[in-house]
């Protein structure tokens, strides 16, 4: 009966299938800031899962814990980065992150 | 049973989360991964972790997705140009991808993972919520508390960010009002009958 029941690598495949849709969001959307912010929080989303899973499976609540403090982080990551956004926006009209390098000498 | 439910939740995961990347409108985008978010906390239900499950959805579908989709809306875009370079990346993509997926692979059928043995969503407790308690403060304490300041320096760094001074918007200002004195305010003229001032 071990292929019919709930395993840590079930959760450790999905996990890794998320980030590589995170990754392979940030190379496609190289113009659209917003949908990289997106991809970055599904990144995150998969480490949260991947830390959850081990913590649960191992028996070790140090997991969750962990998981708390990378939620924590994604969120002010995504308040900061938004609000940096918006303020590009108001200064330049537009979004387009490959002009972004003005600053460049 | 539960491994059915761990299927088809892991399904739509990986599906909502393709539609994240690939949507042309990022409105659908958010409302994607509000579904891949909402969907991600019932695979942790599903294993008994409650507690983080539940966090996911105050934290990422509450406050996370909904900015996001008040940024979406705020700025005015023009999502077709943004979506132009999308055939041209893809090729780069799928290779970065499939290259990544190939070392996880490498990876995970190198490494013995000790678990799996210890089946157990709340050590020491009754509850999930009590286990995670019982050490969130005493032993990780620190950590607690610093993720607090991260929040704070977050919370104040975005204020700071897009907080403008406009100066045709008429504000109030306390310490004017309140340093107004009765000579700056009233002025006593002499007016002589059958004259104006």
């Amino acid at each position: 009966m071990a292929g019919l029941e709930l395993t840590l690598g079930h959760y450790l495949a999905v996990s890794a299938a998320l980030f590589t849709i995170g990754v392979f969001g940030i190379f496609v959307n190289r113009k659209n800031i917003i949908v990289i912010l997106m991809s970055i929080e599904l990144i995150l989303l998969s480490v949260n899962i991947n830390l959850v899973a081990f913590s649960v499976f191992n028996g070790t609540i140090m997991g969750q814990v962990f998981a708390m403090l990378v939620l924590t982080v994604a969120a002010a990551e995504a308040a900061v980065g938004l609000a940096i956004l918006v303020v590009y926006f108001r200064n330049r009209g537009e979004i387009a992150v490959e002009d972004v390098n003005v600053l460049r000498g | 049973m539960a491994l059915i439910a761990f299927y088809i939740l892991s399904t739509i995961v990986v599906l909502s989360a393709l539609f994240v990347v690939a949507a042309r409108n990022p409105v659908h985008s958010v409302l994607w991964l509000i579904l891949a978010f909402f969907t991600s906390a019932g695979l942790l239900v599903l294993i008994g972790a409650e507690f983080l499950a539940m966090l996911l959805v105050v934290v990422y579908v509450g406050a996370v997705a909904v900015l996001f989709l008040f940024v979406v809306m705020m700025l005015d875009i023009d999502f077709a140009e943004l979506k132009q370079g999308f055939q041209n990346y893809l090729v780069v993509g799928v290779l970065v991808a499939l290259a990544l997926l190939a070392e996880i692979g490498i990876v995970a059928a190198a490494a013995t993972f000790g678990g799996g043995t210890t089946f157990n969503a709340n050590p020491g407790a009754a509850t999930n919520a009590e286990a995670l308690s019982r050490v969130l403060y005493t032993d990780y304490l620190l950590l607690f508390q610093m993720s607090g300041i991260v929040l704070l320096v977050a919370m104040i760094g975005a204020i700071v960010l897009t907080l403008r001074a406009r100066p045709t918007v008429k504000r109030q200002n306390i310490a004017q009002q309140t340093g107004r004195k009765r000579k700056d305010a009233v002025e006593l003229k002499d007016v002589r009958p059958g004259q104006g001032i």
